[in-house]
């Protein structure tokens, strides 16, 4: 069907609204959205200091704070959205919902409101404790950074609705999560960013999906970014974010498998 | 639209899961009928006679593989936008957030709904008021249902589509939601209904299919389904008495009999002459019938020689033995 759909507001907002009170009721939830990012940076920071940043021309705090809107992307959006997926399909709240009103997006989206607000909260935080606590430069391209946080988001929340459909169970979503979680983490630029890479691996590990998101962040924080470099990063994150909706319109299972 | 125009019309729909060829499940097989505005239709049949695969089709939840729905005079599937404002819908199995409390998921249901009713009035429909603060985890299995047809009727539908409401309820809650179905009805809704409780179609229903093996056996008001069935009379004949000793069956009207251990069943298509027949002779020989009782056939007697009996039908009550039994004859005896 080529019919435009209307997306509505109100729509979304109720079920984000539901979603916020659920989110606010689950204690693991709350730990993995609200702490994992957090003890991740200060894991990682002890990590990032054996790395020889020389090449990279950025100190720790640069590369870990950068970095950390990586983990917040994967753990309070990309994983705390895969379990929501999951435990809403799992409960037949998918299925009843698709019998109203509200269309297959918009219930997708205002699911994942509660985890999106959470994370643009905390990175603003970031950016706050960066410049403020940890000495870093202000924000030289906010323009940039915005590009790779609404990138970033768009890219999770596609990627969760591709990655709960092999999940069965709340518990399995935790180890569905894993793959991405760890490519992204060690070849993404969370932890050694790709300047500090031998140019084969950087050249790989540079169409990872949130190597762009990173990429767009830490030239937007940090200058330094060329337009051509931006554009580049834009692109493949676009791409990345269009074949993650796709895969969730061709496999986002919405009733649990008999 | 005119009232009277038909709201639900179906025609030559066809259901497959799976491949084509002995992979695949053709779950809904031909079936054609029409809902007219402000009728309640019941569609009955075992588990696993399409039921569920019929409604989803009305609402627009699939596709069909074949055949054609309008419901409000559009395609529920392809043109959604337009139908589901106007229709309220129970699914058989739906689902709640578990740590939501009631209020809060009417709350959330509500701010998806045109029109929606205010969450107390929603909850008093069922008599849920009083649990709106309880978590749906601690609802009890009626209360879930309770709960979901408060959702269905959350924006004031024009169609209602339950597929199986009163499941799970105890006979007091079931009451009262036929109570509310009937209230709606009054109102105009246009209500199509699964069960397999009979006396929930037989209360309810202006018309009825029995559906059985994704095919609609027979149809019509409750009264002419019941009405193709036989009566039946059943008595045991007392000590030295034997059914030879009758009068001719044939001249007392009875289609049918069987006897067993002394039990004899007749089936009449004229109860009454039936009955002076025998209860004359009786007097003339100062006999005895003990046990005699008499009965029209019921709608579960319908029911399950229809859709009970076959090789793909579950037995579908206990008890079911001898009348499902019967019924399978009476039924090859319709057709012949």
């Amino acid at each position: 069907m080529a019919k435009a759909v209307s997306i509505s507001v109100p729509r979304m907002t109720a079920l984000g609204r539901a979603e916020f009170i659920l989110l606010g009721r689950n204690k693991m939830g709350l730990y993995v959205a609200l702490l994992m990012p957090v003890m991740m940076v200060w894991a990682m920071r002890r990590a990032i200091g054996e790395v020889d940043l020389g090449e990279a021309g950025m100190s720790v705090n640069e590369v870990a704070l950068t970095g950390a809107f990586g983990y917040i992307l994967l753990f309070a959006v990309y994983q705390h959205l895969v379990s929501a997926y999951v435990a809403r399909r799992e409960e037949l709240v998918l299925k009843r919902l698709r019998t109203g009103e509200t269309h297959d997006a918009e219930i997708l989206t205002g699911t994942a409101l509660p985890a999106v607000a959470v994370a643009v909260a905390q990175c603003v935080l970031l950016v706050v404790a960066g410049v403020l606590w940890l000495d870093l430069r202000a924000v030289s391209r906010p323009d940039l950074m915005a590009a790779g946080i609404v990138l970033g988001v768009a890219m999770s929340i596609a990627l969760a609705a591709v990655t709960a459909s092999w999940a069965k169970t709340v518990q399995g979503s935790q180890l569905v999560t894993t793959p991405l979680v760890l490519i992204s983490v060690a070849g993404s630029g969370l932890m050694v960013p790709l300047e500090a890479m031998p140019d084969t691996m950087a050249d790989i590990c540079s169409v990872l999906p949130l190597t762009p998101v990173i990429q767009l962040v830490r030239g937007g924080w940090l200058g330094g970014m060329s337009a051509h470099e931006a554009g580049g990063a834009i692109l493949t994150g676009i791409a990345w974010t269009i074949v993650a909706a796709y895969g969730a319109k061709r496999w986002f299972r919405w009733e649990p498998r008999r | 639209m005119d009232i009277g125009d038909s709201v639900i019309d179906v025609s030559g729909l066809r259901r497959r899961y799976g491949p084509a060829g002995d992979e695949g499940f053709e779950a809904v097989r031909d079936i054609s009928f029409t809902v007219a505005r402000g009728e309640l239709f019941a569609l009955l049949g075992t588990n696993g006679a399409g039921k569920t695969s019929t409604v989803e089709l009305l609402e627009g939840l699939a596709k069909p593989t074949a055949g054609e729905v309008r419901v409000l005079g559009h395609d529920p599937y392809a043109e959604r936008s337009a139908v589901r404002p106007r229709i309220g819908v129970m699914l058989q199995e739906g689902g709640f957030p578990a740590d939501l409390t009631v209020a809060e998921t009417v709350r959330m249901w509500a701010g998806c709904t045109t029109g929606a009713r205010p969450v107390a009035e929603a909850l008093e429909l069922v008599d849920m008021l009083r649990r709106k603060d309880v978590r749906i985890k601690q609802l009890s299995g009626g209360e879930r249902r309770r709960l979901d047809l408060a959702l269905a009727l959350l924006g004031r539908p024009e169609v209602l589509f339950l597929d199986e409401p009163t499941t799970g309820l105890d006979p007091e809650a079931r009451r009262n939601t036929w109570e509310l179905v009937r209230r709606l009805r009054a109102e105009g809704t246009t209500v199509l209904l699964t069960t397999h409780y009979l006396e929930e179609a037989e209360a309810l229903a202006d018309q009825l299919a029995i559906m059985r093996e994704g095919r609609i056996v027979t149809s019509g008001t409750p009264e002419e389904v019941i009405g193709s069935y036989p009566a039946r009379i059943r008595f045991a004949m007392p000590m030295g008495w034997f059914v030879g000793d009758l009068p001719p069956l044939a001249e007392l009207g009875v289609v049918r009999h069987e006897e067993d251990r002394g039990r004899i069943e007749l089936q009449t298509r004229e109860l009454q002459r039936t009955l002076t027949g025998l209860l004359l002779w009786a007097r003339d020989k100062d006999v005895e019938l003990e046990g005699l009782d008499a009965r029209t056939a019921s709608l579960e007697e319908a029911f399950l020689a229809i859709a009970g009996a076959g090789p793909a039908g579950e037995p579908a009550e206990a008890g079911a033995g001898l009348g499902a039994g019967l019924g399978v004859d009476s039924v090859a005896g319709r057709n012949a």
